[in-house]
């Protein structure tokens, strides 16, 4: 494959930051659940 | 010695659901199944463009990037006019734009990016000050902006009215980045779907590998917004309680000083 560098740094770089925000994202949530009752989250 | 377990929730288990639901942990499974095929027909099974060959690889992630930042943008054009209208004014509106704004960044960085890397590819250059490239930058900084002055400080209500002003103006330069190419002279080629009088010519398998790669890319917007909006939610609770704690503590000081 021609330019296999380029090619799969893009598709590495798109999934890799996605999947890092989304763990970042439940980790901020799990910090701050820790002190909220699970009656007051709406969504549960 | 603390003896407090401060890992979890008085009322909540180590198991306990956070900011996900059962539809969320459905959708999370059908995300990460339909990335796994994007990747597989993109990188492997879909055949290479007569004119850019292997290169076209890129577009199955960057254009359903460039895709979902106007997506998340709009949204939160919407959510926070909605937030402003009287009659809908609410906080989980300002918290949808938010979360919205902030993925809308993350794919538009995305976007951004493999640009880049597939501009090199067929260009020459990682970058170039062209129309498309230039106006995206700039939504990008716009964008970036927003999320910080969702950042400064005061009450909820304060952080809400002047973020949805802002998000209402930054809005408008969508349509500048999206009609950038007909409206100027430019490297990037014109939309080779969805524009006008645009004859598609594209093989079926690439078609739909692009396809895929705009569904599931909105159901991870859809993941990322939904988690991201309850997390804001946690966050704006704990404030509040962290104030009401504030208050109790300096009225009880105050009662104490005036006996």
């Amino acid at each position: 494959m021609d330019n296999a560098g380029f090619i799969f740094a893009s598709y590495i770089i798109t999934f890799g930051s996605v999947g890092a925000y989304a763990l970042g994202v439940i980790r901020r949530s799990r910090k701050s659940s820790r002190d909220v009752p699970r009656d007051q989250r709406p969504w549960l | 010695m603390n003896t407090t377990d401060t890992t979890t929730a008085p009322n909540s288990s180590p198991r306990d659901r956070v900011t996900g639901t059962t539809f969320t942990r459905g959708l999370g499974v059908v995300i990460l199944a339909g990335m796994i095929l994007l990747v597989i027909l993109g990188l492997f099974v879909s055949p290479p463009d007569v004119n850019q060959g292997e290169s076209v690889r890129i577009m199955y992630a960057h254009v359903p990037g460039a895709w979902l930042a106007y997506l998340a943008f709009v949204v939160t054009g919407i959510s926070s006019a909605a937030y402003l209208w009287k009659r809908t004014r609410s906080l989980t509106w300002d918290r949808i734009a938010g979360a919205s704004a902030e993925v809308g960044v993350l794919f538009m960085g995305i976007s951004l990016v493999t640009g880049s890397l597939w501009g090199r590819i067929t260009w020459g250059t990682y970058w170039t000050w062209d129309a498309r490239l230039t106006t995206t930058a700039f939504l990008f900084v716009t964008y970036i902006g927003y999320l910080a002055v969702r950042g400064l400080g005061g009450t909820h209500q304060q952080r809400a009215r002047r973020s949805a002003v802002l998000a209402l103006l930054a809005v408008l330069e969508i349509p500048l980045v999206h009609f950038s190419v007909e409206l100027w002279n430019t490297l990037h080629q014109e939309a080779s779907i969805a524009g006008r009088g645009t004859d598609v010519e594209m093989d079926g398998l690439m078609l739909f590998t692009l396809f895929l790669g705009v569904v599931v890319f909105t159901l991870m917007y859809v993941w990322l917004v939904l988690h991201r909006q309850r997390s804001l939610a946690l966050d704006d609770m704990l404030d509040d309680s962290g104030l009401d704690n504030a208050l109790t503590a300096r009225r009880a000081e105050a009662q104490g000083v005036a006996r």
